[in-house]
């Protein structure tokens, strides 16, 4: 088998392991910690019998072990279970919540990842002078802020004073894709300047890092012009470092989502899933938890597997 | 103070201030904490420096006394991480072998789910008090610490010096807080401030979503949220903690970058 | 004159130096420099590090690194003043008519491309040649620096050839376009010695096929000697002497030349085995983790009490191995080690207080051999606290005796590391073996860091050391030349075996196996003539085809 084959293989059935792990870990976090999950959802002045009925009724009367592997049997069939605090079914209720969050999270994503690496690329090329101190300056201050914070400077700005978009993002299927993305530009701003931030100094830094190789020296005493280095030799050995940047923001950007959508009250994954922690049902909680890990570890893996494909040591072997 | 370039000194007392503020709260706000003195959300005047608030109280005493809440529960969370990463990580590269693997494995496992995510899943089942929130932004926060001191330590582990320190047979003791540890604190005192800063985000975040701090007491995520009614009236109330955030932030980070540039100097300070 | 290809005129260059706790600053590197290379000539720049020969060279295309700049003086190539040219100028002689051969041409190859692309790559840039041509040109290139499977060679990853091979590789990228000059920057200095042999002569042959003028940077005089018809000597960016090769060889002017020239001559009796090794090793088998091949099979070697025994080999011989093994870093798999009469425990958590103290250890890099945070003071003065319980005013005293045996003498003893030069390093860690009262020291590479001059200083010293304290040496090298000075006895190490084994007389006289005689043959010595003499009468080929 071709090695590189045998490493992604690899690779992909740690993913594998990665994610039960993660799976028991969220299991464990709501089941075993000290909290008594009967006794959070019916409040301090519960009856004996009411929690009884509640134990008996979320099976939480099993053991554990059995309890995580049914819980995992029906979540890989597509049923997640029923919501505690009305009854309705998770699976049904994340569908379209889903597709709304993975349309915020592509906006935002088609628009920051060109604009990182084009500012990247612009920071390096004047690297040191007024616009490479700009654009750090902005990111730096861009990451000093948490998400919400500046969700709500932006609608400030853009919604009350401005007045050019709607600063509440309601979204429904009825809605034409210009009416769509009309609703999410503000949420989408913000969780493009939020990555853009991350991926435009990571992106600087793998360009830099390649620009200081000796072969882009070689390349310049062989009397190259600037771009022609740049495409020629710079590129197909910072496109891997880049590719790998932009992966591990895109799982960045999924976590930011959360935040995002109650600032803008977004009918997404986050925003349900926030509710349901306060509300403590732990079925919505686990679910939801377990798909953001499954994305999360999912885009890290991809960024791995990139890595290797792209390094002609492990491409072509001795 | 000699060497310690502007930026770095800017940054240290931005800082203290922010401190000092957060110690002296109760000597310094104007009002009480929770003490309704005026109408909701009165403009910037004489008596309130900021306005005041959704319910009618200071803003300027609620930034105080958040400030205090905030810095306090990141100060703590940082203090779980640090020493809990610090010394697990020290341990791990030292040892390595089957233990380094083992506790590597399992801060990979804790860090592929995103914190934030982690901990909503654990604060839908725990009671949220302070304690608790401190414990669990302290914990999951532990593993970038392991991670980094671990990194540092096993650079720092397969120099020679430290191999001619078990040569002449010196414990491990010796080893880790003679030759590894002064060698490691410049990158960690850098991180110090960064995990601190994420703390402060973090908590501020947590609070937001309703899952941090409590009310009555303030904090400036809680501030947000309470104020947050206001932004669609033109009330920028809820932007104040960020001018806040922002300005604690990036004293910490030039702090940060200080202590980073003197260790890079370090390394390349061959017969200078 | 006509044929004046480059004509280098009080060449002045500066940097911007950024010390650490400093407000940058500039320093002059190179100050005053004139040379004139005619067509076809070569010229050897020597010097030992920071003297700016290759920041000279490199002024020849007029490019500095980093914060390098030419700030004065005169560069003409084929008569054109190209210092402060413009950048397309620039651009339009580099590669063309000046090219450049790196030291390291492992990091100097673009990874992702293949090998003709990259060696033919200015050619086709600058029209020399059509994309057939060039690739024709390469091929005979290859063929002719000897380089395996010419035809095929091109088709080939960086990553998927050795070093040697890679070198040779770049010397074909420098030639390919028909330059003018080259220039060779330390091209041999990082391959092992039977591999820079090869790569010495395809250059010598390269160069004399091509009829190209080249300027051949390195630190290692009787490698120029092989390859110039004339020598520039420098030292801290001046100029000490130039002269012919011959002149430079048998009648140099300066006294710094002089040192140059005489070095490593440095010649000691040889003295008789003793009746009781002090270290015996028998059939020591190794091997590192999970390895499924051993580095180390059936290693025997002997060392008496007040002697040194050289291990000598190329990278991957396992001598350094056999270090870790004897300090007990890595206990070995087969084999017993007897120290002072009573057989050593093999792993080192098992020796005693003692047993660590008689067997001290000295490191081939001094820079990360001390804690860069501990005063000198502290580095010598551990092992004095404990081993021997010594504080205060008797630590201190004894820390200035060692400073003194290691003649450093006062107010080095509150500096930290980074405040030494790199002699001086290697020093103190001497000074930190000593402290222990050893009776046998591992020195590992001890001088092969250092420059010539140094070197020769500290090997110097360990013999009067040695002279005066009794202690033993082992002395792993992989220079024949500080072996014959520093050795009474000898082990050649080959692939992790012991090759050849005995006194220095037995194993430095013929005949000599297959390997020894390679090695030896191998390092270069200060006599024009010397590289052909060897390759005409050679046994065994190198490993690096």
């Amino acid at each position: 088998m071709h090695p590189v084959l045998k490493l992604v293989i690899q690779r992909l059935a740690l993913g594998l392991l990665l994610l039960i792990a993660a799976s028991v870990l969220i299991f464990v976090g709501t089941q075993i910690l000290p909290g008594d999950v009967a006794q959070a959802v019916l409040g301090q002045n519960a009856t004996p019998e009411a929690l009884a009925n509640m134990r008996a009724q979320m099976g939480l009367d099993q053991p554990a072990s059995s309890r995580y592997f049914q819980w995992l049997f029906n979540a890989l069939h597509g049923d997640l279970g029923t919501a505690l605090s009305n009854g309705r079914d998770i699976a049904t209720a994340i569908g379209g919540r889903l597709k709304n969050t993975l349309f915020l999270a592509s906006v935002a994503a088609a628009i920051s990842v060109p604009t990182a690496i084009f500012l990247g690329l612009l920071a390096v090329r004047y690297r040191d002078r007024w616009p490479d101190k700009l654009i750090s300056a902005v990111t730096l201050t861009s990451i000093s802020l948490p998400e919400f914070l500046l969700g709500y400077v932006i609608m400030y700005v853009f919604s009350v004073q401005l007045g050019w978009f709607p600063s509440v993002s309601n979204i429904n299927s009825g809605m034409s894709l210009w009416q769509k993305l009309n609703a999410v530009a503000l949420p989408a701003m913000v969780l493009t300047l939020v990555v853009l931030a991350h991926m435009m100094r990571m992106t600087r830094a793998a360009i830099l890092n390649v620009m200081q190789s000796a072969y882009i020296e070689t390349a310049e005493l062989k009397g190259l012009r600037r771009f022609t280095i740049i495409a020629r030799h710079a590129m197909p050995n910072a496109l891997a470092p880049i590719v790998n940047v932009v992966m591990i923001n895109l799982a960045y950007l999924v976590v930011g989502v959360v935040v995002i959508e109650v600032v803008f009250v977004y009918p997404g994954m986050g925003q349900y899933l926030v509710d349901h922690v306060s509300k403590r049902d732990v079925p919505v909680v686990q679910a939801c938890g377990l798909i953001f890990a499954t994305v999360y570890i999912g885009l890290n893996l991809l960024a791995d597997i990139i890595s290797i494909l792209s390094n002609p040591r492990l491409r072509h072997p001795k | 103070m000699r060497g310690i370039p502007f930026s770095a000194l800017l940054g240290m007392t931005v800082t203290a201030l922010f401190f000092l503020a957060a110690l002296l709260a109760p000597w310094i706000a104007p009002y009480g904490m929770a003490e309704i003195v005026g109408d909701v959300w009165e403009p910037a005047s004489a008596d309130f420096w900021l306005g005041t608030d959704n319910l009618g109280r200071d803003l300027l005493t609620r930034m105080i006394y958040g400030g205090q809440t905030t810095i306090f529960v990141a100060s703590m969370a940082t203090a779980v991480s640090f020493c809990l990463g610090s010394i697990l990580g020290f341990t791990a590269a030292v040892y390595g072998g089957l233990t380094d693997q083992v506790m590597s494995r399992v801060n990979d496992l804790v860090m592929s789910i995103p914190t934030l995510i982690f901990a909503l899943v654990v604060l839908s089942v725990m009671p949220v008090t302070l304690p608790v929130l401190i414990l669990v932004m302290g914990l999951l926060d532990s593993t970038r610490v392991f991670r980094l001191s671990r990194a540092v330590a096993v650079d720092i582990n397969v120099m020679d010096y430290v191999e001619a320190a078990r040569l002449r047979g010196e414990g491990q003791r010796w080893v880790i807080f003679r030759e590894i540890l002064p060698n490691a604190l410049s990158p960690l005192v850098a991180e110090l401030g960064l995990r601190f800063i994420f703390a402060i985000l973090f908590i501020s975040t947590l609070s937001f979503l309703g899952l941090g701090i409590q009310p009555p007491e303030a904090d400036w995520g809680g501030i947000v949220k309470e104020n947050r009614e206001g932004i669609v009236y033109g009330i920028p109330a809820a932007l104040i903690p960020a001018v806040a955030i922002v300005t604690l932030s990036i004293s910490v980070n030039l702090v940060a970058d200080w202590a980073l540039n003197r260790t890079t100097s370090l390394k390349g300070g061959r017969g200078g | 004159m006509a044929d004046t290809l480059l004509d280098i005129r009080n060449l002045r260059i500066e940097a911007t130096v950024y010390a650490p706790g400093e407000k940058p600053r500039n320093a002059v590197i190179v100050d005053d420099v004139s040379l004139s290379l005619e067509r076809g000539k070569v010229m050897g720049l020597i010097g030992e590090s920071g003297a700016g020969k290759s920041t000279i060279g490199l002024a020849a295309l007029s490019y500095g690194r980093g914060g390098i700049r030419l700030t004065g003086g005169e560069v003409l190539l084929n008569g054109r003043q190209i210092r402060g040219a413009s950048s397309a100028t620039l651009r339009s002689l580099r590669g063309k008519e000046v090219t450049y051969v790196a030291q390291s041409a492992a990091a100097a190859f673009n990874p992702a491309k293949k090998l003709m692309e990259q060696v033919i790559e200015a050619t086709l840039h600058h029209g020399v040649l059509s994309q057939a041509e060039a690739e024709a040109r390469a091929v005979e290139l290859f063929r002719t620096l000897s380089l395996p499977d010419p035809e095929n060679f091109g088709k080939r990853y960086p990553h998927q050839v050795s070093g040697g091979q890679l070198q040779r590789a770049m010397t074909a990228m420098a030639l390919c376009p028909k330059p003018d000059l080259v220039i060779f920057d330390e091209p041999t200095t990082a391959l092992d010695v039977t591999t820079q042999i090869d790569v010495l002569a395809a250059i010598k042959t390269a160069i004399a096929e091509t009829g190209v003028a080249a300027l051949y940077i390195t630190h290692d005089l009787a490698v120029v000697a092989q390859v110039s018809d004339e020598i520039m000597v420098l030292r801290s960016g001046k100029m000490v002497e130039h002269g012919s090769v011959q002149q430079i060889i048998e009648a140099p002017r300066e006294d710094y030349t002089r040192a140059l020239v005489s070095v490593r001559q440095i010649d000691h009796a040889e003295k008789a085995p003793a009746a009781e090794p002090l270290l015996r090793a028998e059939n020591v088998t190794a091997r590192y983790g999970a390895m499924s091949k051993d580095v180390l099979s059936n290693v025997s070697v002997e060392l008496y009490a007040g002697q040194t025994l050289a291990l000598v080999g190329e990278s991957g011989s396992g001598k350094s191995t056999m270090a870790r093994v004897i300090t007990g870093l890595l206990p070995p798999r087969a084999g017993e080690i007897t120290f002072d009469g009573k057989p050593l425990p093999r792993a080192l958590k098992d020796r005693s207080r003692d047993e660590l103290r008689e067997l001290q250890m000295i490191y081939q890099m001094a820079d990360v051999a001390m804690n860069p945070r501990q005063t000198v003071a502290t580095i010598i003065g551990r092992p004095l606290e404990f081993y021997f319980g010594l504080r205060g005013r008797a630590r201190d005293e004894r820390v200035q005796e060692l400073l003194d045996a290691i003649e450093l003498g006062q107010g080095f003893a509150d500096r930290y590391p980074a405040e030494l030069s790199g002699g001086q390093k290697q020093r103190v860690c001497i000074a930190r073996a000593l402290a222990a009262k050893p009776k046998m020291i591992i020195c590992d590479e001890v001088t092969s860091a250092l420059d010539p001059l140094v070197a020769d200083g500290i090997l110097k010293l360990l013999l009067d050391l040695q002279a005066r304290e009794g202690v033993a040496y082992l002395f792993i090298t992989h220079d024949i030349a500080t072996v014959r000075a520093i050795a009474d006895s000898i082990a050649v190490m080959y692939q992790g075996r012991v090759q050849r084994y005995g006194t220095k007389t037995e194993v430095l006289a013929p005949p000599f196996d297959d390997y020894t005689d390679l090695l030896l043959s191998s390092v270069p010595e200060m006599e024009i003539g010397w590289l052909e003499r060897v390759l005409s009468s050679r046994k065994m080929a190198s490993a690096g085809n």
